[in-house]
């Protein structure tokens, strides 16, 4: 289990207690929280997830794949600390994340 | 609608009726929701019921849309195990299969499609499957394993993942198709024959030209698929996969207009009825990028018209920008399509099918209508924003995989 924060675009914040072996894309959505779209429920497959992963929490989110690497690169908004949730899957180690959503995952 | 905050009643609790409900709340709709479900469990996601469900690396709680928990928090009324048998329109009010009557101010049709049965010898033997369902799924992992003989009727890409899925499972594997090459309904010959390829390789055998007609069984269970030409091919199980057919005879019965799909407008709303929605496999609906109506099966469709409903019931804007989508998962394959291969004067191939890595443009002079993206990301998003934007583009620069896809829609 692990509290994760999710910040909306408009500074809206959700704190949820996410189970793990969940991806955070799935606490956000099985939550409702708008911003988060994850069209393919988390293939890997739309980079309609987007989100920015708090910098001092990024070596804890884990490493990139290539095909997420690769999608990313030709999503909208991306930073240097933008993930796919759908990838990101979470452990008791990232108890206190927050992640931030970006506008609009188109 | 005069009412301010009116009672929805969305009929079908698959992907589509599930992503309307919670986004009707998320969008601040205040009125009564209820959510009627033939399945006995709340709305999830069919996708990996061919792929990681079924091959045991995901779980029922990730399959979950949402929790059950969720729909009784945010006041949805979810009613499980129990249909809507008519509408009376009129009066606007639903009978159920439990014999009650629900009334309703608006109506979302998201009863989805369900998969054709083959009209033949020995169809009702146990152990012939189909996947559709949780149920579906589960029933077909009890029959899958090493040494199983599972033989896979029709080519399409629910047959060629529950094929992929099989053999990753050990078991021997057959795909009947009865047209010459797998997919000929749905993709062009380059992506059939790297797909066949891609199966043989690992270890799936096909069967083409094979036309069925008829299932043996012994103590009530199938043992073979006898073959038009004699044969009969032995297995312990089979998939029948060969298309599915929308459930519209709930509108239809109902005087709403149909088209093998409840025929509705941008919104989502029918044409017949301005209170009554149709939404996902269901719907049959205009597509402005390519100038015609049409009926389509995927989870992009469905949620991207669950946004239309949500948005027009509680009087949002009308969503932007959609380009049709959809994803299939094989072995190590990630194919991604965007878009329909409609009024195509060319197939243009970028990269070497032999390298498990490339994408097949389908163009309609410099413009893309369609791109088959196998394990190539760059040419599906960027294929994406190039059906969308209608921008012409380099065939030279487009074929050739040296030149960036950035550069190519420079």
């Amino acid at each position: 289990m692990a509290k994760i924060t999710y910040l909306q675009h408009d500074g809206t914040e959700h704190v949820i207690d996410v189970k793990s072996g969940l991806t955070v894309m799935e606490g956000a959505v099985k939550n409702n929280i708008p911003g988060i779209d994850a069209d393919c429920g988390g293939a890997c497959a739309c980079a309609t997830c987007h989100v920015y992963v708090d910098p001092a929490w990024l070596a804890k989110t884990g490493t990139k794949s290539s095909m997420e690497e690769s999608m990313l690169d030709f999503a909208e908004n991306v930073e240097e600390n933008s993930r796919l949730s759908c990838q990101i899957k979470v452990t008791d180690e990232l108890d206190g994340l927050t992640v931030t959503l970006p506008e609009s995952q188109h | 609608m005069s009412n301010a905050s009116p009672h929805v009643l969305i009929v079908g609790a698959g992907h589509a009726g599930g992503t309307a409900a919670a986004l009707l709340r998320q969008y601040g709709h205040e009125g009564p929701i209820t959510m009627i479900g033939d399945e006995p469990i709340a709305p999830y996601q069919r996708p990996p019921l061919s792929k990681a469900w079924l091959k045991g690396e995901a779980d029922a709680d990730s399959l979950a849309l949402r929790p059950l928990e969720f729909y009784g928090q945010n006041n949805i009324d979810f009613r499980p195990n129990v249909s809507v048998t008519s509408l009376n329109r009129g009066a606007k009010a639903a009978a159920l299969s439990d014999g009650s009557t629900i009334g309703y101010d608006v109506l979302i049709l998201a009863t989805g499609a369900r998969a054709i049965a083959l009209p033949i010898e020995g169809a009702d033997l146990a152990g012939i499957l189909f996947l559709r369902t949780a149920a579906d799924a589960e029933a077909l992992k009890a029959q899958v394993g090493p040494g199983k003989k599972l033989a896979v009727v029709g080519g399409g890409y629910i047959g060629l993942e529950v094929a992929a899925s099989g053999r990753a499972l050990g078991a021997d594997v057959i795909v009947l198709e009865r047209e010459s090459r797998i997919l000929a309904r749905v993709a062009c010959e380059p992506l059939s024959d790297f797909f066949t390829d891609y199966h043989q390789k690992h270890g799936v055998v096909f069967d083409l030209g094979a036309s069925v007609s008829g299932f043996e069984g012994k103590d009530g269970h199938v043992t073979g698929v006898k073959l038009a030409d004699g044969r009969t091919i032995a297995c312990d199980s089979v998939v029948v996969g060969v298309g599915a057919h929308p459930n519209d005879e709930l509108a239809k019965d109902a005087g709403l207009e149909c088209a093998r799909g409840v025929v509705v407008d941008l919104d989502a709303r029918s044409v017949t009825d301005p209170d009554v929605f149709a939404i996902g496999d269901v719907a049959h609906r205009p597509m402005p990028i390519y100038d015609r109506m049409f009926r389509m099966e995927s989870v992009p469709n469905a949620l991207e018209q669950a946004k239309q409903a949500a948005s027009a019931i509680t009087g949002r804007a009308r969503p932007t920008g959609e380009c049709p989508w959809q994803w299939s998962d094989q072995f190590d394959i990630k194919l991604q399509i965007a878009g329909y291969a409609f009024d195509v004067d060319e197939i243009l191939l970028r990269g070497d099918p032999g390298s498990a890595k490339f994408a097949i443009f389908h163009l309609k002079g410099d413009q893309v209508q369609s791109v088959e993206a196998i394990n190539s990301p760059p040419e599906f998003m960027m294929g994406k924003s190039l059906i969308l934007n209608r921008k012409p583009i380099n065939k030279a620069k487009l074929a050739d995989p040296s030149v960036s896809m950035k550069e190519v829609a420079a």
